[in-house]
């Protein structure tokens, strides 16, 4: 059986990787793709310690996180649609709220 | 009859109501109706009361005092353990004094009818003078410190609201805030010593302190009595609170006679006597009653010598004769400083009605200067005002003989020397200020034409004293209506009989009042009537006659015979004359030790305190919030990423805290 260590650093990996494109990239589109990298991290650690520790409520949290980062999408790419529309870019440096 | 005791105070309650809601569609004559209706109702039942005691044993199978009283009116205050009861206290001293009261209201309010016709304000004026009259009788009914308290501070209220009657005029409004404030340091005294009484005793029904008062530390008795004094002194206007009394002479003459002299001003010497048990647990309070008392006496004396106003005179005699009557409860002998409370009653109650008949002659004149030759003009009114000058200077066989005599004689025998002798000083100084008022206003060359004709002329100006109106119906000088007469008369009747209610011990026949009243101070270990030798009673009438008749010699030599010569001597003894008719500096040391630093205080608060303290508090917290906000808005930078990076930066840095913590344990 794959140590639990494995799925905990793959998800680690996965966070870290989330954060960096969201913290560098300008696009809000890959922006909000890197905020799903990032869930998915938190999903996978919560799944690992379900398993281990035999309990379903990490499984429960999984699908909770599910539903949410698909509403974010949803009203994040309504967003994104919308900045296109009126500003004409995506690149978030550009759209100074001011 | 106990069960309609209740209906005492309640009629001029009733007479407040029915004149303050629907007076306004009430003639005059019907208002001054149902307020006076309203009084001699209640002195009717008084009256009947008073009988029907008579026909009680004054011993009660038990010993005690058998004509005494509690009975219940509701219950009023109910949280937890504290039950506060509303009763009535009826025995001998609280229907002397409701008798007292009645009386004298019923004459004032029917002179009043009269004296107060010209006014605009007549509704106003008679339900508060109901209101006085309800308030006052709570005050000497009610069982416990609480009522009495009640009252103390309705009958307060009332003082301030009738010496402020014409509050148009500025000094008047000013001697109405004077007597308020002055009031209020006694009250405060009265507060504190009825919240000590809780702490105690554990409550404050009269029937539960004054037994258990036997039981008080000394120091505590003497602390509770001291305060209390203080409210009587401010009440009754004595030393050093005296300074508001003259000042109240702002108010219409009829309240002047009812509140400033016979009635309301008596509630000190009323709440001492009522408090004996405490004062005599004590001991020290009960001698510096005593001594307040004779000072006093004799500072009000002197200051009505020079004074020439008709009604600051008689405002001063009034502190002296209160002054009497502290010395009477002082040494003891309560029984003797009531027997002067009432006889005073009537005869200062007639004296400033027959002031008031004097000044409604003379369009509002109050100094005597300014008068003369009144006698053939205003015959009632001199006769009167005769009777009241006789009684006020202990002249035998009118009243205040018997009772200032009783009180000096026992300021020897229960006191000491020193007051004795201050005693009877004063009374020479009574002799002679009642009758320099009498001659110098009724005698010698009128000199008051020429300032009538004036005072016609300034009719206009609001300087005048006394009521406006009045002054627009001075023509010429004209003896008042009878419904003013009559009650003087009857006073003046009152003023002689009721000194043989208390006839010296001397003459071997009995004191009707200390023998009425004594029952009521059973539990004292003092309250005889002097056992001293008689040969000291006669010693004091002699002494006390041969002084008033040098007083009234001299008097008349100096208003009378040589005219002027009062001037010659006040200007040889210049200093002596302006410190006393300077009133001895006393308002200005008020004004400079209490006045000014309190206003130096209050303006010091209100700059550094208020302004920098309080306000600067407030005005701080706005500044704080603002500054804050300009601080926190330069995070505010509209970039996402950099959001972002500070939201990771913290997530990171709780979770290297909690590992570490996990880790170092």
């Amino acid at each position: 059986m794959v140590p639990a260590s494995y799925y905990l650093i793959l998800a680690a990996i996965l966070f870290v990787l989330g954060g960096i494109g969201v913290l560098i990239r300008r696009s809000a589109l890959v922006m909000l793709m890197s905020v799903e990298l990032m869930l998915a991290g938190a999903n996978l650690t919560l799944v690992t310690y379900s398993r281990f520790l035999g309990k379903v409520d990490g499984q429960a949290f999984a699908f909770l996180v599910m539903a949410v980062a698909a509403a974010e999408v949803a009203v994040g790419l309504a967003i994104a649609v919308s900045l296109v529309r009126h500003k004409d870019t995506t690149d978030v440096d550009e759209i100074d709220p001011c | 009859m106990l069960s309609y005791v209740w209906l005492i105070p309640a009629l001029p309650l009733l007479g407040v109501l029915v004149n303050a809601t629907a007076g306004r569609w009430f003639g005059r004559r019907l208002v001054a109706a149902i307020a006076s209706l309203a009084v001699g109702a209640s002195f009717a039942l008084a009256s009947l009361v008073f009988v029907t005691m008579l026909g009680v044993p004054a011993t009660a199978l038990d010993g005690g005092n058998g004509r005494e009283w509690t009975i219940p009116i509701f219950r009023w205050i109910v949280t937890g353990d504290l039950k506060v009861e509303a009763r009535l206290l009826l025995d001998q001293v609280s229907i002397l004094m409701t008798l007292v009261v009645t009386s004298v209201s019923t004459l004032v309010h029917i002179y009043s009818a009269a004296y107060m016709r010209g006014d605009e304000h007549y509704k106003r004026y008679f339900t508060w003078l109901n209101l006085f009259v309800f308030m006052m009788l709570v005050l000497v009914l009610g069982d416990s410190f609480l009522t009495m308290y009640i009252g103390w501070e309705g009958v307060g209220v009332c003082s301030y609201l009738l010496i402020g009657y014409w509050f148009e005029r500025e000094s008047a409004a000013e001697a109405a805030k004077k007597a308020f404030l002055v009031n209020r340091v006694g009250d405060f005294g009265f507060l504190l010593a009825i919240l000590l009484i809780f702490s105690k005793v554990g409550s404050l029904a009269f029937q539960d302190v004054f037994p258990a008062a036997s039981a008080l530390a000394p120091a505590a008795a003497t602390v509770i009595s001291l305060l209390l004094f203080l409210g009587a002194s401010a009440k009754s206007a004595q030393i050093p609170l005296y300074i508001w009394l003259p000042h109240a002479m702002e108010g219409p003459t009829p309240v002047s006679a009812l509140i400033h002299a016979a009635t309301m001003v008596t509630a000190g010497v009323y709440m001492v006597v009522r408090c004996y048990s405490l004062f005599e647990r004590s001991g020290s309070a009960l001698q510096w009653v005593a001594w307040i008392g004779v000072l006093t006496a004799l500072f009000g004396a002197t200051m009505a010598i020079v004074e020439t106003d008709l009604k600051r005179i008689l405002a001063y005699s009034t502190i002296s004769q209160l002054g009497y009557m502290f010395l009477g409860a002082g040494v003891g002998t309560y029984t003797m400083g009531l027997f002067q409370l009432t006889t005073h009653a009537f005869y200062k109650a007639l004296f400033f009605l027959c002031a008031g008949s004097v000044m409604h002659a003379l369009g509002g004149e109050t100094d005597i200067f300014k008068m003369g030759g009144l006698r053939k003009r205003l015959p009632w009114t001199w006769a009167a005002c005769l009777v009241a000058v006789l009684s006020i200077s202990g002249v035998p066989l009118f009243a205040g003989f018997f009772s200032k005599d009783e009180i000096m004689h026992l300021a020897f025998v229960e006191g000491n020397i020193a007051l004795g002798v201050l005693a009877l000083v004063t009374a020479g100084l009574s002799g002679f200020y009642g009758f320099r008022l009498f001659f110098v206003t009724f005698y010698g060359s009128p000199r008051v034409v020429e300032r009538s004709r004036r005072s016609r002329q300034m009719r206009a100006s609001s300087s005048e004293r006394g009521a406006p109106s009045m002054v627009e119906r001075a023509q010429g000088i004209h003896e008042s209506p009878w419904l003013m007469l009559a009650p003087m008369l009857i006073l003046a009747v009152l003023s002689v009989t009721s000194g043989y209610l208390g006839l010296p011990k001397v003459l071997g026949l009995g004191n009707a009042i200390d023998q009425f009243l004594h029952p009521a101070f059973s539990a004292s270990t003092r309250s005889s009537l002097g056992e001293g030798a008689s040969w000291t009673q006669w010693a004091v009438i002699g002494a006390s006659l041969v002084e008033t008749s040098i007083a009234i010699t001299l008097a008349w030599w100096l208003y009378i015979r040589k005219w002027g010569t009062a001037e010659r001597w006040s200007q040889s003894a210049g200093w002596l004359y302006n410190l006393i008719s300077n009133k001895y500096y006393v308002d200005q040391a008020y004004e400079r030790g209490v006045v000014q630093p309190l206003r130096a205080l209050a303006a010091g608060l209100s700059s550094a305190v208020e302004a920098r303290g309080i306000d600067g508090a407030v005005t701080g917290v706005g500044r704080f919030v603002s500054l804050a906000g300009e601080g926190l808005h330069r995070l505010n930078t509209g970039r996402t990423r950099q959001y972002a990076l500070v939201l990771l930066a913290g997530a990171a840095l709780i979770v290297s805290y909690l590992l570490l913590r996990s880790v170092l344990g």
